[in-house]
């Protein structure tokens, strides 16, 4: 079985081993997080200064609509991904995913996907035009020739979501070392179930609207035309039935990550284990039920609208729970503020904020002031920047001295912490301010009232922007020539069977599987983090 | 500027409606500012509860961030390890795990009383003294007075060259049309919002009303505004390329002044339609065409008639453009089913239309050479 990986080229495109698949998912899913990233700059450098000056207006929508598209499907979903690619087999004693070649497929599909999607920035007519939630029929009727293009690579991404998703339910389901019951499985892994399970839910319905629009387009069709007998709004509540469990899909192994990492440099078991995986699955519970709160002013009936509104207001109950078990866990720890600790506080502080204004915009009648204005826009980047991004940048460099056996630089880890930090904030915060002032989102062009705080905004962004090369080289640097790390159990608190495979981790890990044994709280040489104490392996694993 | 960012955090500071067109400006200041940081309170009783509402949430989420960050900082400096502190290995509490499920249930009932009662405000739009029906277009709002009789299309004024940077932007920079909409002081208006084309949204902050204008439905908002003036608003869905410039200018006046207008406004129709049997000369149908043009069409077919390759056809040398008068009418009064190209019948008169058809037939390259009059187009709309 001792076998490394094949030579050359070959090794990634016949790749069957999870940790190579891994490694693939997350360098492409950097490489499109810097295009949507530059297509990012492009929106905040027109929007330096009011008027049209840098693109024109058609080109503009054109960006912020890929830079939605690019962040979510292309930069985020597939980071997550890869780190469940990466560790959950590791984390769960398993020597790989349960369906290999199915695996390499899921991947290798996601280049073209975006290959084609991104290629319609060339074509006659421009590309997407409509926005990332693409509400007919502007996608429809009026959109460009290209968004056939835009449908198929939906497809292909939906595809490879949902062939990631049965793949990781059949490996938890399965391939658990004997003894790793469900509610000892580290956080991470639950957080990836549940999420498994919402996107096997969604990705369908997805492909259902943009389907509907294809056959609205081209084949006659009259889903969402109400000269046909259609409904516009048919395509908003089809949409939004993907998008709300969308952003859980997003967020919530974001929070997996946050529960492996402040553990670990607390130097604390998790606190309220069981109410964590119970919050996570009541969260994923109500983003199937809470969709129309995208859509308060559609002139929903009033029933309608207070129901998605005291749903939503619901969500704050299972949320806050996380929160409050975050900082417990925190205290009466023993802190230190590495790099990956940093950006898991700073998700913590940054998310809740998100939570707060997100709070506020189930209030229906305040929303109607806040539907669709710069507040909206801030409110997400809030929960997906400082919430996602953050969260896998922390996941990138707590597990990368385990991935590749050398250390990161702390110091330049922590200079991009702080510039990102502090950038990011720059750049959202006033955005909550042009909103309630007023600023409407997707708007190339804005009144001379809005100009000083899109100034500031934009001098964030392009910081923020500078943060990630910052990163990039880090990354690199360490890869290439960074301090080599011995120890299995590269942090002082971590725990977890991750940690007590060699380091680096050899191409083939649990083989054998690992004994994981109960024992009683504080006896244990081992425990998972983010699970119970109670857990501990008495069998040393054999690697290679 | 940075000063004024100082002042009080989340004051409400009043959101620069330009109340007084023409006259002295309050928010004249280049740029904003800096402390442009909430959301207007508005004039209406719906902007008002939304506002009041919104303050509300804001400050039950204030204070329990203080608490929990404030608790959160306190553990993050104490609880160092630097500080020689040996972690403890506690994981469960069951009765604080309880205590904050319950609390923060019971402060979301809290909040939602007020919140339902905001919402029926929103939704009481029963027994409107005036109805106005709003049509969103690419990229123009039309309005139209119910019962009156009276309608007409309102256009962003502010022109491309103030928005190309070719000329400085002036006071009302994206927020000026050419005829704002009318409405009476002190009477219950109720809006009924569609759209022509795609999707677009109603938006008038100090009214409180946001309301999606989509094609083939009806929704429905209402406004009671006391204090006669100019408010502005925008459109706040997605609608192309023109999103940004279709603004909304609500001209409320007092009662008796809002009579004069509507019959002055009935006047006007009443001489309008009597041009339109009137034999127009080529000057003029070229003049006024092109005009129209400008306004109407170049926004897609661009001002030198070659379109957008892919998206808008060129009508510079179009087929239909030189073929015979008839086809061009039809295109221009039925639109073409399946495209971005509308139906203009409803939105321009019929010398409109006559005109930018004759324009279009003897410009740029095209040199059809013969007259289309207004009348023509009548008759064509009748016999169809």
């Amino acid at each position: 079985m001792a076998h490394g990986p094949a030579e050359g080229i070959t090794r990634w495109l016949y790749t069957t081993n999870h940790k190579d698949i891994g490694t693939l998912y997350l360098w492409f899913s950097f490489a499109m997080f810097l295009t949507g990233g530059f297509f990012a700059m492009v929106i905040r450098a027109e929007l330096f200064q009011p008027g049209v000056q840098l693109v024109q207006p058609e080109f503009f929508i054109q960006m912020t609509t890929m830079h939605g598209l690019v962040m979510v499907f292309g930069a985020i979903m597939p980071a997550f991904v890869g780190l469940a690619n990466w560790m959950i087999p590791m984390m769960i004693g398993a020597p790989d995913m349960a369906l290999p070649r199915m695996n390499n497929l899921s991947f290798w599909i996601l280049p073209f996907a975006f290959a084609i999607l991104i290629s319609t920035l060339f074509m006659e007519g421009g590309g997407p035009n409509f926005g990332w939630t693409f509400y007919a029929p502007l996608s429809t009727t009026y959109a460009p020739d290209s968004v056939n293009y835009f449908i198929f690579a939906v497809h292909i991404m939906g595809a490879s979501s949902i062939m990631g998703s049965i793949n990781i339910i059949a490996t938890v389901m399965n391939m658990r070392a004997p003894g790793m019951t469900y509610m000892k499985m580290p956080l991470f892994v639950w957080t990836w179930l549940i999420t498994a399970f919402l996107l096997v839910a969604v990705m369908p319905v997805l492909a259902g609207a943009v389907t509907m629009m294809l056959m609205d387009i081209n084949f006659g069709t009259s889903f969402f035309n109400a000269a046909g007998g259609g409904d516009p709004v048919l395509f908003q509540h089809v949409f939004w039935f993907f998008g709300h469990p969308e952003v859980y899909i997003i967020i919530l192994p974001a929070f997996g990550v946050v529960s492996q990492i402040i553990p670990t440099f607390s130097r604390k078991p998790l606190f309220g284990y069981s109410s964590m995986v119970y919050a996570t699955a009541a969260i994923a519970f109500l983003s199937f039920v809470v969709w129309a709160h995208h859509m308060f002013t559609v002139g929903m009936p009033i029933a309608g609208e207070l129901y998605f509104m005291y749903a939503t207001m619901l969500i704050a109950v299972p949320t806050g729970v996380k929160v409050f078990n975050w900082i417990t866990t925190m205290y009466r720890g023993a802190i230190t503020y590495e790099t990956p600790m940093l950006f898991c506080i700073a998700f913590v502080i940054l998310f809740t904020f998100g939570g707060f204004t997100g709070l506020m915009l189930s209030v229906a009648a305040a929303d109607i002031q806040y539907h669709d204005t710069y507040f909206v826009v801030a409110h997400f980047h809030y929960v997906m920047v400082a919430g996602a991004v953050f969260s896998g940048t922390a996941a990138v460099y707590y597990w990368l001295p385990k991935w590749c056996g050398r250390m990161y630089d702390e110091t330049m880890g922590k200079l991009q912490f702080w510039l990102a930090f502090i950038a990011f904030n720059i750049t959202f915060m006033p955005q909550h301010f042009l909103g309630l002032a007023g600023m409407p989102r997707r708007y190339a062009d804005y009144g001379l009232q809005f100009a000083d705080w899109n100034m500031v905004s934009s001098v964030g962004a392009f910081l923020y922007g500078g943060a990630q090369i910052l990163f990039l080289y880090n990354v690199v640097r360490t890869i290439m020539h960074g301090e080599p790390v011995k120890e299995a159990k590269v942090w002082e608190g971590a725990e977890g069977l991750e940690w007590l495979v060699p380091t680096p981790a050899p191409y083939h890990t649990f083989t054998k599987p690992p004994v994981v044994i109960s024992g009683a709280a504080g006896e244990d040489e081992w425990s998972i983090s983010g699970a119970t104490p109670h857990v501990a392996f008495k069998a040393s694993p054999e690697a290679g | 500027m940075f000063k004024k960012a100082l002042a009080p955090f989340l004051t409400c500071s009043s959101f620069v409606s330009m109340k007084s067109l023409g006259a002295e400006s309050d928010n004249s200041v280049m740029g904003g500012g800096l402390t442009n940081l909430n959301m207007p309170r508005g004039v209406t009783e719906v902007s008002q509860v939304a506002y009041d509402v919104h303050m509300l949430m804001m400050w039950i989420c204030t204070a329990i961030g203080v608490v929990v960050f404030g608790f959160m900082f306190y553990v993050m400096y104490a609880h160092r390890k630097s500080r020689g502190v040996e972690a403890a290995n506690f994981h469960e509490h069951l009765g604080v795990e309880i205590l904050w499920t319950v609390v923060p249930a019971l402060i979301l009932i809290f909040m939602a009383i007020p919140a339902t009662s905001a919402l029926l405000k929103v939704y009481d739009t029963e027994n409107a003294d005036i109805d106005i029906k709003v049509t969103g277009y690419q990229w123009k709002w039309q309005y139209e007075h119910l019962g009156e009789g009276i309608k007409y299309m309102s256009e962003m004024r502010t022109s491309i060259d103030e928005i190309e940077g070719r000329e400085p932007k002036g006071e009302h920079y994206l927020r000026e049309v050419n005829q704002p909409l009318v409405i009476p002081a002190n009477k219950k208006v109720r809006f009924l919002i569609t759209g022509n084309d795609v999707i677009h949204s109603w938006w008038v902050p100090d009214f409180g009303v946001k309301r999606d204008a989509i094609p083939g439905l009806f929704t429905a908002a209402w406004a009671r505004v006391e204090e006669p003036g100019l408010y502005v608003g925008e459109c706040t869905e997605l609608c192309g390329k023109g999103h940004p410039f279709m603004p909304i200018v609500v001209e409320v006046k007092e009662e008796k002044d809002y009579d004069l207008w509507l019959e002055g406004k009935k006047e006007e129709a009443a001489i309008y339609a009597a041009t339109i049997g009137k034999d127009w000369s080529h000057e003029e149908l070229m003049s006024k065409g092109e005009d129209v043009y400008k306004i109407s069409c170049a926004g897609c077919h661009q001002a030198d008639g070659n379109g957008i390759p892919g998206i808008f056809p060129a009508l510079n040398g179009s087929s239909i453009v030189q073929g015979p008068a008839d086809g061009h009418i039809a295109v221009l009064i039925n639109g073409i089913a399946g495209s971005s190209m509308q139906s203009f019948a409803d939105q321009l008169s019929e010398v409109d239309i006559a005109a930018v058809i004759h324009y279009k037939r003897n410009t740029w390259d095209n040199s059809v050479g013969d007259i289309v009059q207004p009348v023509d187009v009548l008759n064509f709309k009748t016999a169809q």
